[in-house]
């Protein structure tokens, strides 16, 4: 009963970290589509210096610790190029940028698996091959990416609670706030658990919705 | 023959090789309005390559191809843009835009490469896809079409652009025996209407009714050409005979696409 009681006058507070844990999860996912979209195709049909890049780039983000990358940019590299970030920004950006690293190698499995033909067509149709990526290959290669892309929103959601070691105030930091002031983990993180299966459940549920609304009539299951 | 006719497209010495194995050694013939060319020769001795060197989608290493008066090769990207337009490619394996339905994948160019509006690109699109009889298909997708059908779009696709000369790169090879005839019948009609086309196929049949000229290509050279009547009972080379007789063995005869 008191575990009730401690829970109930937590919640409003644990919720309002719903709106930060959302925010940071949502624009770091589309930071992560905005680079990783041009990151694709630039790894596909980029000349090899590109290719190389976007290699190095990919390897770097994928290859660090979350944490290592949060510590490194938010202590490091921000503050010694003069970038006074809010803890949220920065960690808005580094889980993006995190993210396209991801989100690229998503889009380029698709791009790849369409094949050239397509291309080929569109370009002696008159495109240029930039109208053809953006026009012929791109519509459907994003499509083909959403049951893939579907694991970023999740993975992103379990991986934001990571942001409370910068003190990002999102619905573990604050979870562990009360926690700590409480002594009363158990039901307190239990809230915290129930907040993110709900919130990853819902957001799977849209993007299992989307998938079907832009299915290509005749790509049956 | 119909050598009376314009001068429509010149196709000079094309030279390409791929990793040090050339491909194309000097290939040149010219083609006139109204003209139909059917390219034949055995797998790999560059015929998808001689059509892709026309539009530049593959570069040539050396030669030059010409469209009326204008040098297509050795131009920078925006003016090979400019040319593709007005020369049509039908693929061997349709390369239709498989998120786009039929009508889409014909008017798609109109509007972004022509710049029509909307109306005026659908009103063209679908006048094309009456053309290769696909009305009432005009609103299914790629995938909800026969193989046929598919490729019959396709040409309809080329043809919205009002190309000047269409090239056909084996538009039946990858179709069911009993779908060919349907995507022949198209391209022998377009052939009596006076288009200009240069088709790489197996069909002896579609050669011997349509084509003004048989051009047998063979590891890279043009060995032989000459209209079908020559080709076929008076060939300069043993070689072309034998090549003509086994392609007619093997893929119809005289009297009709299929045996």
């Amino acid at each position: 009963m008191e575990n009730l009681i401690v829970v109930y006058q937590a919640l409003p507070f644990l919720l309002q970290g719903i709106i930060t844990t959302l925010g940071l999860v949502l624009s770091a996912l589309a930071l992560g589509f905005i680079i990783g979209v041009p990151l694709s195709v630039g790894q596909v049909y980029g000349s090899p210096w590109t290719k190389k890049f976007i290699g190095l780039y990919v390897w770097f983000f994928r290859g660090l610790p979350i944490l290592v990358l949060l510590f490194l940019f938010y202590y490091g590299l921000f503050n010694m190029i003069g970038l006074n970030l809010s803890a949220f920004m920065a960690a808005v950006l580094v889980l993006g940028l995190r993210s396209s690293a991801y989100q690229a190698q998503i889009f380029r499995g698709s791009i790849q698996s369409l094949g050239q033909g397509q291309l080929l067509a569109a370009q002696s149709l008159g495109m240029s091959k930039g109208m053809a990526i953006w026009n012929i290959i791109l519509p459907q290669a994003l499509r083909m990416s959403i049951p893939g892309w579907s694991n970023e929103y999740p993975a992103m959601l379990t991986e934001s609670a990571v942001t409370y070691a910068i003190g990002v105030m999102e619905v573990l930091t604050r979870g562990n706030f009360i926690a700590s002031r409480t002594y009363r983990p158990m039901p307190i993180y239990l809230t915290c658990a129930i907040i993110f299966i709900l919130l990853s459940y819902t957001g799977m549920k849209i993007l299992h919705i989307l998938e079907e609304k832009v299915r290509i009539p005749g790509f049956e299951e | 023959m119909k050598r009376e006719n314009e001068l429509i497209l010149q196709v000079k010495d094309i030279h390409k090789s791929f990793g040090g194995k050339e491909v194309l050694k000097g290939v040149s013939f010219d083609v006139y309005k109204g003209e139909t060319k059917v390219v034949i020769g055995p797998s790999g001795t560059g015929k998808s390559t001689l059509l892709r060197c026309i539009n530049q989608l593959t570069f040539p290493d050396k030669g030059t191809v010409w469209l009326r008066d204008q040098e297509v090769t050795h131009h920078n990207l925006k003016e090979i843009n400019r040319f593709r337009q007005k020369i049509g490619m039908v693929f061997q394996d349709f390369n239709l835009f498989d998120h786009l339905n039929a009508i889409r994948n014909v008017e798609i160019a109109l509007i972004k490469v022509k710049g029509l509006k909307k109306m005026e690109a659908r009103e063209k699109a679908m006048q094309e896809l009456k053309r290769v009889g696909l009305s009432r298909q005009s609103l299914l997708y790629p995938a909800q079409l026969s193989g046929g059908q598919k490729q019959r779009v396709s040409i309809a696709r080329a043809l919205a652009m009002d190309p000047e000369v269409m090239l056909f790169d084996e538009p039946t090879s990858a179709l069911d025996p009993e779908l060919i005839g349907e995507v022949l019948g198209v391209m022998q009609k377009l052939a009596r209407e006076g288009m200009t086309m240069i088709v790489v196929t197996h069909e002896m049949g579609f050669a011997r009714s349509v084509a003004d000229e048989i051009i047998f290509l063979e590891r890279g050279k043009l060995l032989e050409s000459g209209p079908p009547e020559k080709l076929f009972q008076n060939p300069e080379f043993e070689r072309t005979r034998k090549f003509l007789f086994k392609l007619t063995e093997l893929y119809g005869d005289i009297n009709g696409y299929r045996r």
